[in-house]
């Protein structure tokens, strides 16, 4: 699936909740599935910065794909990054790259994309992007 | 007894709804809200005489300064200071500190020592350390212990002919402990060092008179005390000011200036360099007015209320625990739930409309100490309400619901 069909079928899963409360139990059980982070990566060096809960993104390259696994100290960070990388995983960096993230909007989270909030989601989708500029000059 | 709901009715914020529930505001301890009043002082100074002041001959700048200063005469009766040009006004605490700390350069050298609590802001520990760093001086902790309290038998140690400086804040932001500022003036003056109290958190719950304290420095914000953001006040005893140096060079702070050498200007003015705000300075005044109209005994008997009665409520949850019990602390409670972490709570009750602070406070000594990444910290203001407590327990129990 490319990125774009992944965020609309993750906005149709949303779609089903009426009200945040249940989005937000949502959120926290898609952390759940969140491919872990191994141990020996969870280092300062990978932590994403401007968050207040700690995150860590490793990213490795599979032939041509990029794979992300990660950790957050914060349930519902560790959900919100479980989404991001439900979308990017597996893509191409070109995809990646070029991949918008309008469907934050969709899925009622509208109000974790302002750039000084606190949680960084904005962080987050541009550490996870920067990983696809520096694998992509890898590819090439 | 205050009649809350009238009070409440002064402050137009308290009507409004976040994600449509109506606004919880437990986030004093980082910034209070701000009385129509105050609202109207500023409208009224931009309407009618905004204008530089301490320059013009002309009509609006002679009335913005005579509004400044009587500002200044608010602050100083406020504090109880002797004179009103021991008041400076700053752009904040931390400006204030700022003053202090720069020109304390020219006093301290290598092997002077300089003390700190363990429950500072950073604001209260960055200034000192650029200060030590500059001059080799060295920093000593007062260390705290589990209940938020600092050891004041290790400060008897650590004070000694080599002290030149201790600084301190009157209370706590990220726990509400109450330091005993009395015994630590005492103390220091009997090695003759010099004391700095950072009452950022101390002025919005009790009034401290500086001549009785007989504290050198003493600093506060406007924006937690019903004023506006952007102002401050550094107390300072005449002689301490008449011996530091300034610390911006400008307009306003000079007595001659030719390109061979300038003279500085007089007290206050010698630390007021270039246009203040004005017209947060005259809110400033407004607001003091406004919380002595209501009254600091007032104030501080009805906030213990609400402390004793939102502890009560949130020991009921299991795993909450809360972080700073001294037996004197102001109406602040940092806690968290289990391991469940402080932004996930925070993240729910706004959705719920309530403000609360989370994370490490602009305190990580603190949170080092209990080896935790944060709290969620409630804050209450004399306009706070009991019923508002319950709103927050149960969305805190929510919350848990949710996260555990």
């Amino acid at each position: 699936m490319s990125i774009k069909e992944i965020q609309e079928e993750i906005v149709s899963e949303f779609e089903m909740f009426d009200d945040w409360m249940q989005r937000y139990e949502y959120m926290i059980d898609l952390g759940k599935d969140l491919p872990l982070i191994d141990e020996k990566y969870k280092t300062d060096k990978n932590i994403i910065k401007g968050c207040q809960s700690k995150v860590w993104v490793h990213a490795e390259l599979k032939g041509d794909q990029l794979n992300f696994t990660a950790d957050s100290d914060a349930i519902i960070t560790k959900g919100i990054i479980a989404i991001l990388i439900r979308t990017f995983s597996g893509q191409h960096p070109s995809a990646i790259i070029d991949a918008d993230t309008d469907f934050i909007d969709q899925i009622g989270l509208k109000e974790h994309l302002s750039p000084t909030r606190a949680n960084g989601l904005v962080s987050m989708i541009k550490q996870l992007k920067m990983y696809a500029v520096a694998y992509k000059t890898q590819l090439n | 007894m205050l009649d809350i709901q009238k009070i409440r009715a002064d402050f137009p914020i308290l009507k409004r709804e976040v994600n449509g529930k109506p606004l919880v505001y437990f986030d004093n301890a980082a910034t209070s809200q701000t009385p129509q009043v105050v609202i109207d002082a500023i409208v009224d100074y931009y309407s009618n005489y905004n204008s530089n002041i301490h320059r013009g001959v002309h009509t609006l700048s002679q009335e913005a300064t005579d509004a400044y200063e009587v500002a200044r005469k608010k602050v100083q009766a406020h504090f109880n200071a002797k004179h009103d040009y021991e008041m400076i006004l700053t752009a904040g605490t931390t400006h204030a500190i700022n003053i202090v700390a720069t020109g304390f350069t020219q006093f301290v050298t290598k092997g002077d020592e300089i003390i700190v609590s363990a429950l500072e802001h950073h604001s209260n520990i960055v200034p000192w350390q650029m200060l030590c760093e500059r001059t080799g001086a060295e920093l000593k902790v007062i260390p705290m212990n589990e209940e938020g309290s600092l050891q004041m038998d290790v400060y008897e140690t650590l004070v000694s002919k080599k002290t030149k400086l201790v600084f301190m804040n009157h209370v706590s932001n990220a726990l509400g402990t109450v330091n005993p500022i009395d015994f630590v003036i005492k103390k220091a003056h009997a090695v003759g060092a010099a004391v700095l109290i950072d009452g950022a958190q101390a002025t919005p719950h009790m009034k401290p008179d500086v001549q009785a304290l007989d504290v050198d420095f003493y600093v506060a914000s406007a924006h937690k005390l019903c004023g506006p953001t952007g102002v401050g006040v550094l107390y300072g005893k005449e002689e301490w000011l008449n011996k530091l140096p300034p610390y911006q060079g400008g307009g306003d702070m000079i007595d001659q200036v030719t390109f061979e050498k300038t003279t500085y200007a007089g007290l206050p003015f010698k630390f007021e360099a270039g246009t203040p705000n004005i017209c947060g300075g005259i809110a400033f005044g407004v607001a003091l007015d406004y919380m002595n109209s209501i009254g600091f005994e007032n104030i501080a008997t009805y906030e213990k209320e609400l402390l004793d009665y939102a502890t009560n409520a949130l020991k009921q949850i299991e795993g909450l625990r809360i972080y700073g019990e001294a037996d004197e602390k102001t109406a602040v409670i940092s806690f968290n739930v289990g391991t469940i972490h402080p932004y996930d709570i925070g993240t729910i009750v706004d959705k719920l409309g309530i403000a609360v602070r989370t994370g490490h406070h602009c305190a990580q000594p603190i949170m080092n100490f209990y080896n935790i990444p944060g709290t969620v910290r409630a804050s209450f203001a004399f306009y706070n309400t009991k019923d508002e407590i319950d709103i927050f327990v149960a969305a805190v129990k929510r919350a848990v619901m949710m996260l555990s």
